[in-house]
Parts: C-alpha cells; sequence; structure tokens
C-alpha cells in the first residue's frame, strides 16, 4: 500500500528545507455525519522527523490539526544524500513512516 | 412604477396577513396554510427557483403540526407562502432583469 | 417581530428588483453573438485589472491578492490535490469489468482533451460536459455511474486537468441554433439572481473580483472554471464543478438543482466558452 507521507528535503549549503504532505483524515471528534452520528476522533497524535538518528522535527498534534496536514520546516547539519526519516502515530495506535534521501 | 405599486402592495398584504388575528389557529386553519404555502413552492419548484429558507419554514411548519402545535404551525406556513411567493416574484421579474447586469 | 423581519426581507427582495428594473433599459432582442459577449466579457476584466496578466486570471483569488498568491505559490511545491490527481490516475487507467477503459470513450484516450468539454452534441442537442461525458461511459460499459460531488468524479476530472495542463480552452459552438440556445441559457442564468439573498454568479464574479465576501476573497468569472477541479480547504477535500455550482446555489439560500441539470451544464458552457483561449491550470487548490 503506498505511503500516506509525501516529504521532500532539500539541502542548500547549511540549511535543509522539509516539506511533508501527510494523508490522513484528521477527525476531530466533534463532527457529526449526515445521519447525526458523531464521527469518532482519529488523528496524528505525534509526528517525527529524524536525522542521523536524532529528532530534528516533532510535532504533537490533536483534533484542531485539519485533514491531510502539510508541514514544512527548516533545519541545519544535513547534507545531499543523507536519510531523512518521517514517522507518525494516531490515537488509534496506527502509524506510517517513511524514508526519504535529502536532494 | 405599476410592478413597484403592484409589488409593494403584494408585500403590504403579506404583512397583514403574517399579522394574523390573535385567536388560536386550528388544526384546519394550519391545512389552510400550508395547502396554499405548497402550492406556492410548487410553483417557484416549476419555475427551478426555490430558497432553502422556504423549504425551512415549511418543515418547521410540518414539525410544529406533529408537535400540535397550530399556532406556530400557522403563522409558519404562511412565512413559507410569502417566502415561496418572494421566490416567485424573484423568478418571474428575472426574466427580464437580469439583462441589466449583463457585460456588454 | 417575525412579522416584521419577514416583511423586511419581502420588501428587501422587492426593493432590489424594484431598483434592477430602474436601470438603464437597453438591450434589444438582437441574434446571439457568442464571439462579441466573450470579448466584451475579457475586455471588462482586463480593464478592471490592468495589472493582471491576462492568463493569470485562471488562478482566481491568487491574481486579485498578492498575500494570497504567495501562499499559494509555496503550497503549489507541495499541492493538497496530489492525492486526488494519483488516486484520478490510477482509477482512469483500472479497466471496467468488460475490459473496456475510459480511454475508449474519449478522443486521443481521454489525454489532453479536457479543453474541449463541455461540447455540443448535435444528436443530444443538448451540451455534454466532462463529468457527464465520463458518467456515460461508466454506464455504457455496464458500472455505476459516480456522485457528481464526491470524491471519485473529482479524481478523475482532477487527472484528466492535469493532462491539459497549459492547453488554452476551445470550446465550440457550432453553427445550430440549439447550441446558441444553450450558450444564450447558460448566460442568462449566470446574470439571473436568485436565492433569498438574491445573487446572481455576476454580483460576486463580475462586480467584486478581489472584494472580500466574508473571510474570502472572490474570484474573477473570467477563468473561473480553467482550475477545475479543486481541492478547497474550506472543504478539506476535492470539489467538482459540479459541487461548486450546487453549494454555491445554497449559499445564497437557493435550493440547488440536480447535478448536470440543463441549467449547470449550459451554465458550464457559457462560462467556459468566454474564458476560451485562456489555460486550463487544473487541479487547483483554493482557501
Amino acid at each position: 500500500m503506498a505511503s500516506t507521507i509525501r516529504v521532500r528535503a532539500i539541502n542548500s549549503g547549511d540549511i535543509t528545507e522539509v516539506q511533508a504532505l501527510i494523508q490522513h483524515p484528521m477527525d476531530s471528534g466533534y463532527v457529526k455525519d449526515a445521519q447525526g452520528q458523531t464521527i469518532p476522533p482519529h488523528f496524528i497524535q505525534q509526528l517525527t522527523f529524524e536525522y542521523d538518528g536524532k529528532a530534528v522535527f516533532v510535532a504533537d498534534w490533536g483534533p484542531a490539526v485539519s485533514k491531510d496536514p502539510y508541514v514544512k520546516f527548516a533545519f541545519k547539519g544535513a547534507k545531499k544524500g543523507d536519510d531523512l526519516k518521517v514517522s507518525w502515530v494516531d490515537n488509534k495506535g496506527a502509524s506510517d513512516a517513511i524514508t526519504a534521501k535529502i536532494q | 412604477m405599476n410592478r413597484i405599486i403592484g409589488a409593494t402592495a403584494l408585500a403590504a398584504s403579506l404583512f397583514s396577513a403574517a399579522l394574523a388575528p390573535a385567536h388560536a389557529a386550528s388544526e384546519d386553519d394550519f391545512k389552510t396554510a400550508y395547502a396554499a404555502a405548497d402550492a406556492a413552492e410548487k410553483q417557484a419548484g416549476a419555475l427551478r427557483n426555490r430558497w432553502t429558507t422556504t423549504e425551512a419554514a415549511l418543515a418547521a411548519a410540518r414539525k410544529a403540526a406533529e408537535a400540535g402545535n397550530f399556532d406556530q404551525a400557522t403563522s409558519q406556513a404562511k412565512e413559507a407562502e410569502a417566502l415561496a411567493k418572494a421566490s416567485i416574484f424573484q423568478a418571474t421579474s428575472e426574466k427580464e432583469a437580469w439583462k441589466a447586469l449583463e457585460i456588454k | 417581530m417575525r412579522a416584521r423581519a419577514l416583511f423586511s426581507s419581502v420588501l428587501t427582495a422587492l426593493g432590489l428588483a424594484a431598483l434592477v428594473a430602474a436601470m438603464p433599459l437597453a438591450r434589444a432582442a438582437d441574434a446571439p453573438d457568442p464571439a462579441a459577449d466573450a470579448k466584451a466579457f475579457r475586455d471588462y476584466f482586463i480593464k478592471k485589472f490592468p495589472k493582471v496578466k491576462l492568463d493569470d486570471f485562471v488562478n482566481g483569488p491568487y491574481s486579485m491578492n498578492e498575500d494570497m498568491r504567495k501562499q499559494w505559490e509555496e503550497k503549489e511545491q507541495f499541492p493538497p490535490y496530489e492525492f486526488a490527481l494519483e488516486a484520478g490516475k490510477e482509477m482512469f487507467a483500472t479497466p471496467f469489468r468488460n475490459g473496456k477503459s475510459y480511454a475508449d470513450c474519449f478522443a486521443n484516450g481521454g489525454i489532453g482533451v479536457r479543453q474541449n468539454y463541455p461540447m455540443f452534441d448535435a444528436k443530444e442537442g443538448k451540451v455534454v460536459t466532462l463529468e457527464l461525458a465520463l458518467n456515460r461511459c461508466r454506464e455504457a460499459n455496464g458500472e455505476k455511474p459516480y456522485s457528481y460531488v464526491k470524491d471519485e468524479m473529482a479524481s478523475l476530472t482532477a487527472y484528466m486537468a492535469f493532462t491539459s495542463r497549459g492547453k488554452p480552452f476551445d470550446i465550440k459552438i457550432p453553427d445550430d441554433p440549439r447550441a446558441l440556445e444553450a450558450f444564450q441559457e447558460g448566460k442568462r442564468y449566470f446574470y439571473t439572481r436568485r436565492g433569498q439573498l438574491n445573487f446572481s454568479c455576476a454580483t460576486c464574479h463580475v462586480q467584486s473580483p478581489g472584494e472580500r465576501i466574508r473571510a474570502e476573497i472572490l474570484a474573477p468569472a473570467l477563468g473561473i472554471l480553467n482550475a477545475m477541479p479543486i481541492y478547497r480547504s474550506e472543504w478539506s477535500g476535492m470539489g467538482t464543478i459540479s459541487r461548486r455550482f450546487t453549494t454555491c446555489n445554497s449559499q445564497i439560500r437557493g435550493v440547488p438543482l440536480e447535478p448536470q441539470s440543463d441549467e449547470y451544464r449550459n451554465l458550464e458552457y457559457y462560462l467556459s466558452y468566454v474564458s476560451n483561449g485562456l489555460p486550463i491550470s487544473g487541479p487547483g487548490a483554493r482557501p
């Protein structure tokens, strides 16, 4: 099954700019469906970007983040060709991870 | 100009209809009012110009009637009729009025 | 209290109608001239927004507001419609149960043809939109049609739009009175006020592009379909042309017609034709 994570990491000198788009319903638990039933909460709780075994960006998310979230950040100390690992865990215990090469 | 006078007269008559007499409405009053509203809304539907608020008023009228509250049901039905008639007026006058907005 | 509110809402509708009626009565009933209409349409927006490049109108609110454009350009590096686009590509390539596929229903296998839709079908005497053509393709091959307002149709049209990116809208109005009538009907729909809020499409998209309606910046009508289907942040998802037409109706408190009703097909015909020459930019992203 295709990954839920699209990531692109571009290195320029010392700075690596990372963009990620994650496919996830991010249901807040406050929305009702067409039949009037509350859609149960289903959202990513933690999103982690790791470089060289260390976390360079960690997001603690909750119901306020919308569906299919997009993240962008930059960090120092990486170079082209290195690996960047992206992983998430949601409130139902599901998870996904992907490793991308820094361009 | 005549259309404006006629329209104002329509508005005035609807206004006075809405300010119904103070006695309690009966189920028959409701049925009459609802039938009129329903007929007007069907006409609006034929003109492909129903308003969501008319539908909401009709639904509210039905719900109140089911609960036996015929005062509320009748006044909602009358409001629905007024809204439906306004939507018919809109559709009819727009048959020509749209041209004023056209980019030429 | 309700009577007063009722009275004033009725009076507003009547007052607005009276105001419109009082405006200069000009247009004689001359023969329809779509080319002249399209030119006038284009010239209106060019004149209103002299700093906007013609092709840029397809970017809707982003052509009207610099701050929004910056945010959008950044997002386009990693666009939110990517998932739908990929899904659409896969769906398009998957054969039906009878072994045929969407490619069999379209010229050039359905690749790079989006800019030709809607097209006038002489046999049927009506306008056929891309969404309609896709569902007819499904039904002709023993498959159930998709909802016009849900994700599957959006994914399919996203893919087809993507294969036409950059190609200019090329809508044809053949020399057939029924096609001219369809164009006229679409035009009439566009300018007709409807709903309890008494708006026409033109009220927002001709009179007020670049201005705000609540928190949104309004898009110009020129090029407004070029980016469809769109991922709309407001919907947290994709939306087809049908979805946009029906939700626009309900937003102004008009009961929406059935998707792909004659009125909507004709409206799409008109709006696409007057944007001829402007590039397809779909699938798009909007706030």
